[in-house]
């Protein structure tokens, strides 16, 4: 049981100016399941990579459970891992992987045994115990990798993108199973992912990042609510929010002459970006009107059924150019292609980005 | 001395009649080659669509590809039979015949090889070679390729000891012999080692002659592992960098030292490569020649089985002795062929 703490860790690569990872500052509590998101390159592999000492760090500490760990080899840190290609040794059976780390450590035979027995029933590999790697299936192997980390019940549990190499269907049932077996565990966990479905679904926290930078570290649900800039806005969620920079405007933001109504308060805050603002709205946050209402007008191009609900894909003429949008809509109001539909945003939904900064507003 | 090409015209004609023989025998050859091929499959092609249009069964037409396997084997299978297969069943059958192959001798050569103690001597130093260079070579092979991996320099360091395998082991012999050479006392030396052991105080010595502790074998079996150990470096680092990154880290994670990484990552993972390297060594060794033949001639107690091959068939006139010494050699050479192909055959079928 642990905690960790990224104090101003820096890893900049020899041969580069940009830092890949600039001043992390994180703190995660002891049991917490936090997840590090983002596109590839923005360094949450290399902060996830330091922490297991896999990494040099050149500026700033990493502490685990107070204790810093900068500048000590992986060994003495206490840490597990579960990487993405499993990493299993080819040569050795699956019970022999799980023993590996505590034969090293010299755990009595009985001691190894009671653990590898115990991990393999909590991941119901007990029938696979004698196979070598090779002979297992992908989901089999992720569930070794997840057992050799286990077996050690070390302080923190390191992960990435373990789902990565599994195929759709096993990656949901997995996420769950991951996501379970860490809360029964209680184990600190850090988990690196690209994945915003798997970082929403499973994180207590989740940590945005982009080129090096920490975007905002929240929980999922107010990730959602309210991102803190137009990156993380665009990054959580599927379909992502609309956004889309538009003039300011007495009383609101104009999107072709139909114009959002903002409060005053909003607008001045707008100001200080300029005469433009983003304005962000969900998908989902969306009510199709009548024309005579004053919504947005659509041109449908594309209807994903979802069978519950649907996802229309469309675009709108906004100030000589086209741009694309996307709303939800309940199968009752399914559009045909081809068809204009009337979207009004919900005003309580809307997100409003200074248009230079790109911070909330 | 004029050199006239009227002369020489009739050879002229032969050479450029045999060069254009040959263009057209070879190119003949390729374009057969490259077009029987299409036409079948062009063929194949229409016969399925009819089949398929027609309804019925499709019926497998391998035969054909089967001749046209064989046209392809034909050419190897033939020189094989000519260079490879009938010498050995020659000299097989040789080693049952007298010294001149004039009567039959039954086994008489067999039991003089293990009878003679000059022969024996002779087998006991193969063995010498064959357990020492393989084991040492493919050793200082995977020291080396394991120190130089990654560290500063790696292309040059792995260049300098790859490169005695570009020299002949004539070649390489000779400049051993360099090494090993002697000069009395009184002389300037020459040799590199008596040189140092001037330098050390030391009396020079004549190396190749001193038969104490097989040492005379022992400074040849330096030169083949010198050789050899390049080779056993090259293939060995290819098999490191082959080992998956993650997998290292792995181990570095779950806790392993230096010392327990090699041998119970490192090692295990490039086991195979290892396995043939020291088949292939071994095979080598078993079959040295070169050098013996150039440093000692196999005098002083030095001689290996193919060198005394050599010398019973070529010098000594005594063929029976020399075949019977080929197939001991062949002999001791196809149960560690099998294992490697079984080897071979093995990793395909786990990949």
């Amino acid at each position: 049981m642990a905690t960790v703490t990224y104090a101003k860790a820096s890893r900049v690569y020899p041969g580069t100016e940009r830092p890949a990872v600039n001043e992390l500052q994180l703190d995660i509590a002891d049991g917490e399941f936090l997840v590090l998101v983002g596109p590839s390159g923005c360094g949450k592999s290399t902060s996830l990579r330091m922490l297991a000492g896999l990494e040099d760090v050149d500026g700033g500490q990493i502490l685990i459970d107070g204790r810093d760990v900068t500048h000590l080899p992986p060994k003495a840190r206490d840490i597990a891992m579960v990487f993405q290609n499993y990493a299993l040794y080819p040569h050795m059976s699956v019970y022999e992987n799980m023993a590996f780390a505590l034969k090293l450590r010299k755990t009595s035979k009985a001691e190894i045994d009671r653990r590898v027995k115990e991990a393999a029933g909590l991941l119901q590999l007990e029938e696979y115990l004698s196979r070598k790697p090779k002979a297992l299936s992908g989901g089999q192997r992720q569930r070794v990798a997840m057992g050799r980390a286990i077996v050690r019940e070390p302080q923190v549990f390191l992960m990435d993108e373990p789902l990565s190499n599994l195929d759709a269907k096993l990656r949901v049932q997995t996420r769950s199973q991951i996501a379970s077996l860490q809360a029964k565990l209680g184990i600190t966990t850090v988990y690196v992912t690209h994945d915003q479905v798997e970082a929403m679904t499973m994180g207590h926290r989740v940590a945005v990042m982009l080129d090096g930078n920490l975007q905002q570290v929240d929980t999922p649900r107010a990730l959602y609510d309210t991102p803190k800039n137009v990156f993380v806005a665009g990054f959580m969620g599927s379909p992502a929010m609309n956004l889309k920079t538009v003039s300011l405007v007495d009383g609101g933001a104009d999107f072709a002459g139909i114009v959002l109504p903002l409060t005053r308060e909003q607008i001045e805050a707008a100001r200080t970006g300029g005469d433009k603002v983003t304005v962000g709205f969900r998908p989902e946050d969306t009510d199709i009107v009548a024309a005579s209402e004053g919504g947005l007008p659509i041109v449908v191009e594309l209807v994903e059924d979802l069978g519950s609900d649907a996802n229309v894909y469309g675009h709108a003429e906004i100030g000589g150019t086209s741009e694309r949008f996307v709303v939800r809509t309940d199968r009752r109001h399914m559009p045909n292609m081809g068809e204009t539909i009337y979207v009004k945003p919900r005003p309580d939904k809307i997100h409003l980005f200074n248009a230079q900064t790109t911070d909330r507003i | 001395m004029n050199f006239d090409l009227a002369d020489h015209a009739d050879k002229f004609l032969m050479l450029g009649g045999g060069l254009i023989a040959f263009v057209v025998l070879v190119g003949g050859l390729l374009l057969v080659l490259d077009v029987i091929p299409t036409k079948l499959a062009e063929r194949r092609t229409v016969r399925l669509a009819a089949a398929v249009e027609a309804g019925t069964p499709i019926k497998a037409g391998r035969s054909r590809e089967g001749w046209l396997a064989l046209g392809f084997l034909l050419p190897a299978v033939l020189l094989l039979a000519i260079g490879l297969i009938f010498p050995a069943i020659r000299t097989t059958l040789l080693s049952f015949r007298n010294k001149d192959s004039s009567e039959w001798a039954g086994f008489d050569n067999y039991t003089w090889m293990f009878a003679q103690p000059d022969i024996r001597q002779v087998l006991f130093n193969t063995l010498i070679w064959v357990l020492v260079v393989p084991t040492l070579a493919t050793a200082i092979g995977l020291l080396y390729a394991i120190m130089v991996d990654k560290a500063r320099g790696e292309a040059v360091a792995k260049a300098l000891i790859f490169l005695p395998m570009a020299i002949s082991f004539v070649g390489a012999s000779i400049i051993w012999k360099f090494v090993y050479a002697y000069r009395s006392g009184d002389q300037e030396q020459i040799g590199l080692l008596n040189q140092i052991v001037v330098w050390l105080g030391g009396e020079p010595q004549q190396w190749l002659l001193e038969q104490g502790y097989k040492l005379n074998t022992l400074l040849l079996i330096v030169i083949l592992i010198w050789i050899q150990a390049g080779f056993a470096m090259v293939i060995l680092s290819a098999a490191i960098k082959a080992i998956p990154a993650e997998i290292v880290e792995a181990a570095r994670i779950d806790g392993t030292n230096a010392w327990q990484m090699f041998w119970r990552v490192t090692l295990p993972a490039i086991r195979p490569a290892v396995i043939v390297v020291v088949i292939t060594i071994t095979i080598g060794t078993l079959k040295v020649f070169d050098i013996v033949r150039t440093m000692t001639n196999g005098n002083y107690e030095t001689s290996v089985i193919a060198n005394e091959m050599y010398n019973q068939s070529f010098r000594y006139g005594e063929t029976g002795h020399g075949s019977a010494l080929a197939v001991f050699l062949f002999v001791l050479v196809i149960p560690i062929v099998i294992f490697q192909i079984r080897n071979i055959r093995k990793q395909r079928s786990e990949a």
